[in-house]
């Protein structure tokens, strides 16, 4: 494997953001030294045309789709709001009556923040999925709903899999539920794609982001099924299928093609690698730490993460501590304004406040190594002993 | 030494960061979140908690090429500081939650957590000084006499201070925003914060009347005994205070009248003419030294309020005199001041020297 890192860091969070993988750099820095805008009828268009075409053939063929299924967005956020506030507002408008939205309480904030939305200005009637304490949706739950309420139902979004404690989550199963009664099912599939087996014809919608596989940041697609047609977030040209405006990034396409490609070609070798890593950071940190606990479903978890609860410890002064040494993780939760709240996600799974404080997620990916895993084993006994002291002193 | 630089994103701290670094510190730069809900931008004057701060207080840390990261106070700021502040003017008394702050947040729940983290030192832009000297180690004032902080800082324990650094007490606020602008500093230009940090707009009155309600009750002259109006709440009323009291008519000998008392229980604001205000008596309970506790009589100068001018006193400090049991310190005055009001920090100074500290529980004249 490449060292991107070099011997600086040990790099423990790719489901941030992943390195770039050559295949997709080439792919995006040959593009990038051609003129030709897509939408042009002369030689230049018609050639930047084409590796838009083919990006989107590569795309659909890694996904099990069509071609045509395939929105190029500029990332996964843009993708998930295109699909929960566009489908909402495309059935409400098809029916007044279609008001309630499902979601997984366990998703992104790129679906929940545009549900929370729906719900305080659109007049959405918003349930949110409950998971179980290993993260996994509750789909009697799901049944009763559907039962119950179908008819009113806008649409469903349950993520692939969960970017935090990397439970994956019974899609196929939520989806074929929802397809019996004729109601649009998304699915955010931003840390599955490139890790997992996806079958986007699956569902009816589904999100992905280019940096999450090896692609490059701002660029990312919206898999959609023929006849949906959400309304649009941005008004313009209607360069994609009268869905998404914008001049198409051929560039970030290729690269983003090159990216999915490369992934679905190396998935089962370079998982298994990835997933034996994880699996012996995991085994290290549990016999050399005390009172630590590992979060999510172990039977059906992407191969990257560990997300783990250091009783007595607060998160962020063991980030700082393995900071400091060159071992780079995450809160695994957001804090865009300053103050990181508790994880949604520890909180629906039914941890305490208290105990989501004390949680990192560990995320590794195709360029992850042996040495980062030591590096981390080797630093991490000193690192808790004393964040657990500096909690104790209050 | 490995230092905490508390980074406000304001210029002082910044200034401050950049001068540990260069003293050869190992440093690592801390923003405070202290807000629950941090507003995104405030215009106006500069508080402290927004993302604006947030993010200036990273580029701080990025042109210094020191680690940057948010430490969440939220929960110990509500509870220490801005609980205590409601209920100190519930109880009729006016706080400083500076000094509150510099207690229990910035010098306690900070300096603990960097302690534990192996940090030595908690580096912050307050302007005042700590020297080393045979008695050991003390607070001073900052050279700067229209900058000094001495004041909020008086609460901080021997030990407390062993965990503090200063680094800006030794010059002027021009020479802070000069250095900080030659450093390439965005912040250079930034103004002063002068509200308290967690009320919005700066209006107080406002912000205790969402938290305490309406309370009406009578504006009653002190001295005659007379109603002359009424009001929304005692709390919104400071001892020395003169605006706001919207008296219809005016005294009878035409002067001024203020604040001369405020009564809770009642619900009754006091107002008479200023020379009511003079106290050469002051009283203080919870007394915090900075350093050991004086062993006799303090011929020193007593500061009274966060801007105010030195007082000459002799301090004096009766063992469980005070109401709550502990120590009561009490201030002679030589000569008068005027409007002091109760819950304000008393600040016992010798020369330059912060002796220490206590809480106004009471001012009288003999």
């Amino acid at each position: 494997m490449p060292d991107l890192t070099g011997d600086a860091v040990a790099y423990l969070d790719h489901a941030a953001t992943t390195p770039v993988r050559p295949e997709a750099l080439a792919a995006l820095t040959e593009e990038l030294a051609q003129v030709g805008n897509p939408s042009s009828q002369h030689t230049s268009g018609r050639r930047a045309r084409r590796v838009v075409e083919e990006s989107r053939e590569a795309i659909a063929a890694a996904l099990g789709v069509r071609a045509g299924d395939v929105v190029l967005t500029s990332g996964g956020t843009e993708a998930d709001n295109l699909a929960v506030l566009g489908l909402y507002r495309a059935r409400r408008a098809e029916d007044a009556s279609r008001t309630r939205v499902l979601a997984s309480a366990v998703e992104h904030h790129a679906v929940l923040d545009p549900v929370d939305h729906l719900g305080e200005r659109e007049g959405a009637d918003v349930g949110w999925l409950p998971v179980d304490d290993l993260g996994r949706v509750d789909l009697g739950w799901l049944k009763s709903e559907l039962a119950d309420n179908a008819e009113r139902i806008a649409l469903v979004t349950v993520m692939w899999a969960n970017n935090e404690v990397g439970t994956i989550q019974p899609v196929a199963e939520a989806a074929a539920l929802c397809a019996e009664h004729g109601i649009p099912f998304h699915s955010d599939a931003v840390q599955a794609v490139g890790s997992l087996p996806v079958d986007a014809s699956a569902v009816d919608s589904l999100a992905l982001s280019g940096h999450k596989t090896g692609g490059p940041v701002g660029v990312g697609a919206l898999v959609l099924r023929r006849g949906l047609s959400p309304v649009p977030l941005a008004f313009g040209g209607g360069q994609e299928r009268e869905i998404r405006s914008g001049t198409v990034d051929a560039a970030g396409f290729a690269a983003l093609a090159a990216a999915v490609t490369a992934s679905m070609a190396d998935m089962d070798l370079r998982t298994a690698r990835v997933r034996g890593l994880r699996d012996a950071l995991v085994d290290g940190v549990l016999g050399s730490v005390d009172d630590v606990v590992r979060n999510g479903d172990p039977e059906h978890s992407l191969p990257g993460i560990a997300h783990l609860t250091f009783a007595g410890c607060e998160g962020d002064s063991l980030l700082l501590l393995l900071d400091a040494v060159g071992v780079e993780c995450s809160r695994g939760s957001a804090c865009s304004a300053g103050v990181p709240q508790p994880s949604h996600v520890l909180l629906a799974m039914g941890m305490d406040a208290a105990t989501a404080r004390g949680s990192l997620r560990f995320s590794l990916g195709w360029s992850s190594t042996e040495r980062d895993v030591d590096r981390l084993l080797d630093a991490l006994p000193a690192a808790v002993a004393r964040a657990r002291r500096a909690r104790s002193r209050r | 030494m490995r230092v905490v630089a508390a980074l406000s994103g304001g210029v002082d701290s910044a200034v401050a960061a950049a001068r540990a670094v260069d003293a050869g510190h190992d440093v690592v730069g801390i923003h405070l979140a202290l807000a629950r809900s941090p507003q995104s931008h405030r215009t106006g004057a500069r508080g402290c908690c927004t993302l604006e701060d947030a993010r200036d207080a990273r580029r701080v840390a990025d042109v210094l090429g020191i680690p940057f990261y948010v430490w969440d106070l939220s929960e110990e700021f509500a509870e220490d500081v801005v609980d205590d502040f409601v209920a100190e003017y519930a109880a009729g008394r006016t706080p400083n939650p500076c000094l509150r702050c510099n207690e229990r947040i910035k010098f306690s729940a900070v300096l603990d957590r960097a302690l534990g983290l192996g940090f030595d030192a908690v580096a912050t832009g307050h302007y005042a000084r700590i020297l080393e000297t045979p008695h050991g180690r003390e607070l001073h004032r900052a050279v700067d006499p229209a900058k000094d902080q001495s004041y909020v800082l008086a609460v901080l324990d021997a030990e407390q201070l062993a965990g503090a650094l200063f680094p800006l007490g030794g010059s002027t606020k021009d020479d802070v925003r000069a250095e900080a602008a030659r450093r390439g500093l965005l912040v250079a230009d930034k103004p002063d914060s002068h509200d308290i940090c967690f009320v919005p707009d700066g209006d107080t009155a406002g912000w205790l009347r969402d938290r305490l309600g309406e309370a009406p009750g009578l504006v009653v002259d002190a001295e005659s005994g007379e109603t002359l109006g009424s009001h929304d709440g005692a709390y919104a009323f400071t001892v020395g205070q003169r605006r706001g009291l919207h008296l219809g008519r005016p005294a009878a000998d035409g002067a001024r009248r203020y604040v001369v008392g405020v009564d809770v229980a009642t619900s009754t604001v006091m107002v008479g003419p200023p020379v009511l205000l003079e106290v050469d008596r002051v009283e203080g309970a919870r007394p915090r030294w900075c350093g050991p506790a004086p062993a006799g009589p303090v011929e020193g100068q007593v500061q009274l309020r966060a801007h105010g001018e030195p007082v000459d006193a002799v301090v004096e400090v009766l063992p469980g005199a005070a109401a709550d049991g502990g120590d009561l310190v009490v201030a002679s005055l030589r000569g008068r001041t005027r409007g002091i009001a109760p819950g304000q920090a008393l600040v016992v100074y010798d020369g330059t020297r912060v002796v220490g500290s206590a809480t106004i529980t009471r001012a009288t004249r003999a």
